[in-house]
């Protein structure tokens, strides 16, 4: 595939537009109890080698022996990522020497992956998607950690990480702008938390990318591309993408050439900055592991694991749109997290689905956003909330004092209804009563009552005016109507 | 004391059970001879106390009747095979002074079943050689002279310091291990008994890596009998080694006494190699002729692609040493040479921690993967080494049960005759067994016969995948035709 951009895309040069062109290596640490092959905890923290087996210290005569759970879970990912599962893939090892990697070699796979092609629909922006394609995913070893700052002379290694399970999904080059790979990123991310297949927490380094940017005139071949290694944040991947576009640019505007490297990005300085050129790349020397048998498993195991799938968020926002008659735009946002749809199914469930979602997106989420609380953490329950739509729904209380409601079981909790009974927040429905106080009101206002014949839309300032003088209680239909009549407009 | 020690480790082991002798008696009459042997450097590291505590726990089982298959039986180990407590050196320099916190399964198995262990053997380093002559300790003397003569022979390798001190009488029986012929090498150089049983059928968990697609650990004793006592407790299923077979383990001793009434035994002719010597020619003749007598069918079979083997295995095996060896880098364990960066203490580490051979076949294993070479040399030696595989199974497929070749192409060979000889000419004591690993195949190398100095020959029996009880079977008709090999004379005691 080799999409282009849209022209809003496009990055403007000295010298006319500049397309960008991103693909993305994801490492994604794999959820499990133990390391891909040794029997060692991939608890994070602890002391430093605290979670070392002999095999991850590769002391002598040690032999790796794969985890099934790692090779179940890598066959989850693939199958939520609409991926090729192949039924044999084989270990290589990727040879190179450095201290936090005690074997000497990366246990990973190189010509066959357990994963194969596959695709994931973004979501870029309220109106647009793109589709990545996935290139592969396969199993490899995490590193362990080097620490260079415990000793005047010496670097100190640190092993408790050596042999964790980690995923590489490798993309296609279809992401064309920094926006498209932040989105792309946060909907792998959405995926492999609905998966339960890593947790994708960056900042323990359970998510880091690999981002490879190269830029060309629209329409011509792909450029020569740099690797920017290692960025573990959403917000450095786009600016690391910009960044590194801008400085390609600049140097191809100004009749240079860009040298394929490994490169790092400062986020201090908003730089990045050359690690190692192709000249000095390493020469891994991959060959099929001798330790490791080609890794086999049937049709009917991957078959039982799709089975067992949960329902992923395209799936999810596609049930919403239909079942709750949300925009796909709201049913995006809810199915971002797993834990957010959750909450909106208990709210919708038996409601008016796009009620629900207006209160769980508008309110609940400006509310918890303000607080930089998680759904989780969410001092209003689905139940209470629940209970509020009800309370509108059934014409109890007005969406106006629902909010105040809100407010009142955000802070104090309580249930919802027992609330409005305490404290007299029942809309006012007696038409006795409205009446009154539009009555009330027309009489007190002849100069607007005028304006308004001329001006129907001046109907608005009437409701606000009664809905002040009921407190907010009266019903807004009940008011319309009556306000309506009286001013004898339609 | 002596007779103690020339005792075969059945004889022993039934002595043990009825108790004519104590184990601590049998493990100090070792002892003994160890400690009078020390011309041979058959030992890295002797291991009198160890040896002793375990005899005395020995005793104390079998004294209550609870003696395991080798309850009491002084064993060699080859210091390839990691034990707890006890420095593993694997012939190098870089692991001088390592003292492994675990157990190889196979030792711990030997352990389990009641044996007694006298100490570590010398060895090729990382069991690259096969003459002994590699180790960072020293080379191994065999324990065999030219009648006539004082000049020492080598005793073969990489298993030299097993294969010695088996004919030296300083173990009943020791552990080797097989990477091209490393077992069976030096047992025909010595007069000794060396099975390297199929790919998978000994854990290789804790046994310092060679080349991880070969190496197969195995028995080297005085008798075909003992060498199917040993391999019983050697062998087995172990969930650490995903390359080990989950097949049950038969009683291979039971399978000595079988005879060869009915087999159909293969002589492949591209063994017929050019400039073998006429006595390796009359022997293996000698050995078709036993086998037809004992009642076995003799026929002619083809292996074509033989002569492909080695050049393969020098592919195959480096590869996987040059890979399997990158953790020797003085972060963690073993030598470290101080450097003024971490890439000069790579370099000065492993410069001094490794020898020359071992170097060279880095160095041989790093070309033949680098970027442009792997597909011409890698990939082919792989692809050569499914032909060879074929060869053996469409052979197999005729009816033959197990194939009849030389072990090597001559007796031993004088200490340091090889010096000045190009490595491909020592690599060439290689050419019988390479196959044998190459396919993955259980082989044993039993002894025939002497060349015209009175050194000992060895024949090999190749066989069926996991059919060991086959070889043995055949390996006894063989040893019962040929008389139990003559041991050599105590010169160093």
């Amino acid at each position: 595939m080799n999409a282009h951009a849209k022209p809003s895309k496009l990055i403007k040069g000295a010298t006319g537009d500049w397309e960008v062109v991103i693909g993305m290596e994801i490492h994604a640490q794999v959820t499990s109890e133990a390391k891909l092959f040794s029997g060692a905890s991939t608890a994070f923290g602890g002391e430093a080698n605290d979670h070392v087996s002999f095999v991850d210290a590769a002391m002598p005569g040690m032999l790796p022996v794969i985890n099934e759970e790692c090779v179940r879970q890598a066959i989850r990912t693939g199958l939520g990522l609409n991926a090729q599962i192949n039924l044999t893939s084989v270990f290589d090892r990727k040879n190179y020497f450095y201290p936090d990697l005690p074997q000497g070699y990366q246990i990973s796979q190189y010509k066959s992956p357990i994963v194969g092609e596959g695709e994931v629909v973004v979501d870029v922006g309220p109106d647009e998607q793109i589709t990545v394609g996935i290139e592969r995913l396969h199993l490899e070893q995490d590193a362990g950690k080097s620490l260079h700052d415990q000793h005047p002379t010496m670097s100190f290694v640190d092993l408790n990480r050596s042999g964790v399970a980690l995923m590489e999904i490798v993309s296609r080059p279809d992401l064309r702008s920094s926006e498209e790979a932040k989105a792309y990123v946060t909907k792998l991310r959405t995926i492999l938390r609905y998966l339960g297949t890593c947790d994708g927490d960056m900042e323990k380094g359970s998510l880091r990318a690999d981002v490879n940017v190269s830029v060309r005139r629209p329409g011509e071949p792909f450029g020569t591309r740099c690797e920017i290694k290692n960025v573990n944040s959403i917000r450095f991947i786009g600016q690391a993408i910009e960044v590194e576009a801008r400085r390609q640019i600049g140097i191809l505007e100004d009749g240079g050439r860009i040298d394929q490297e490994t490169r790092l990005f400062d986020p201090g300085k908003g730089e990045t900055r050359s690690m190692r050129s192709k000249e000095e790349a390493h020469d891994y020397r991959y060959f099929p592991d001798p330790d490791l048998l080609p890794l086999t498993f049937d049709q009917a195991y991957v078959d039982a694991l799709a089975a067992g799938l949960p329902e992923l968020p395209d799936a999810k926002k596609a049930r919403f749109i239909a079942t709750y008659g949300l925009s796909p735009y709201d049913a995006g946002v809810l199915v971002a997290e797993r834990s957010s749809a959750d909450f909106f199914e208990t709210v919708a469930r038996g409601r008016d689905g796009k009620a629900a979602a207006n209160w769980v997106i508008n309110e609940l989420f400006g509310r918890l956003n303000k607080q930089g609380l998680g759904i989780e953490r969410s001092p209003v329950s689905a139940d209470q909330l629940g209970a509020i739509v009800d309370l509108i729904g059934d014409g109890t209380i007005s969406g106006k004092i629902a909010k105040d409601l809100f407010e009142i079981v955000w802070t104090e909790g309580g249930d919802p209804r027992r609330l409005v009974e305490e404290r007299g927040l029942k809309q006012v429905t007696d038409t006795g009563a409205i009446e009154k106080a539009v009555d009330e009101i027309v009489a007190a206002n002849p100069d607007k009552v005028a304006q308004a014949r001329e001006k129907p839309t001046m109907l608005g300032w009437f409701v606000g005016q009664v809905m002040k003088s009921t407190g907010g209680k009266a019903n807004p239909q009940a008011v319309n109507a009556l306000l309506k009549a009286k001013l004898g407009i339609e | 004391m002596t007779e103690l020690t020339s005792l075969t480790l059945a004889e022993a082991r039934d002595g043990l059970r009825g108790r004519r002798f104590s184990a601590l008696e049998i493990t100090d009459a070792h002892i003994a001879a160890i400690e009078k042997a020390r011309a041979l450097n058959a030992f890295i590291a002797e291991t009198p106390d160890v040896a002793r505590q375990m005899a005395k726990a020995s005793d104390e089982r079998l004294a209550a009747g609870q003696g395991g298959p080798l309850e009491g039986v002084p064993l060699g180990i080859k210091d390839l095979f990691c034990t707890k407590g006890t420095q593993t050196t694997a012939g190098s320099r870089i692991l001088k002074g390592f003292v492994p916190h675990y157990e190889s399964t196979v030792t711990s198995q030997l352990w389990r079943d009641g044996a007694v262990m006298l100490g570590k053997l010398n060895l090729d380093e990382f069991a690259m050689g096969s003459s002994n002559e590699t180790s960072a300790y020293g080379p191994v003397k065999s324990p065999w002279r030219r009648p006539g003569s004082n000049a020492d022979l080598v005793p073969g390798g990489s298993s030299g310091g097993s294969a010695a001190a088996v004919a030296a009488r300083l173990c009943l029986g020791a552990t080797a291990t097989d990477t091209g012929g490393s077992i069976r090498q030096p047992a025909a150089f010595t007069g000794t008994v060396g099975i390297k049983p199929t790919y998978g059928r000994c854990s290789r968990w804790g046994v310092v890596a060679f080349a991880s697609s070969l190496d197969q650990a195995g028995p080297i004793a005085r008798t075909v009998q003992d060498a199917a006592i040993m391999l019983r407790s050697m062998a087995g299923h172990d969930p650490k080694d995903t390359t080990s077979a989950d097949i049950a383990v038969p009683d291979f001793e039971a399978a000595v006494s079988r005879g060869v009434k009915g087999l159909k035994i293969g002589i492949p002719k591209e063994y017929r190699v050019e400039g073998m010597p006429a006595e390796i020619e009359r022997l293996w003749a000698e050995g078709a002729a036993w086998l037809r007598d004992a009642g076995a069918e003799i026929v002619e079979v083809s292996l074509p692609n033989t002569h492909y083997a080695l050049p393969a295995y020098y592919i195959v095996a480096p590869a996987e040493a040059s890979s399997n060896l990158a953790r020797y880098d003085g972060v963690r364990y073993g030598l470290r040479v101080p450097g003024k960066d971490i890439v000069e203490m790579y370099e000065k580490t492993r410069a001094e921690g490794f020898g020359k051979e071992v170097k060279r076949r880095i160095m041989i294993g790093t070309y033949v993967l680098s970027a442009g070479y792997y597909d011409a040399y890698y990939v082919r030696a792989q692809k050569i080494r499914t032909l060879i595989r074929r060869d053996f199974e469409a052979v197999y497929a005729q009816g033959v049960d197990a194939i009849l070749t030389p072990a090597t192409p001559s007796a031993a060979f004088g200490l340091a005759e090889m010096a000045t000889a190009s490595p491909v000419e020592m690599y060439l004591n290689d050419v019988f067994t390479v196959t044998v690993n190459m396919a993955g195949l259980p082989g044993i190398s039993v002894p025939a016969g002497t060349d015209a100095s009175g050194l000992p020959l060895g024949l090999q029996l190749i066989g069926r995948p996991f059919d060991e009880e086959t070889l043995f079977a055949a390996a006894g008709a063989i040893e019962k035709a040929a008389g139990r090999a003559e041991l050599p004379a105590a010169w160093w005691a």
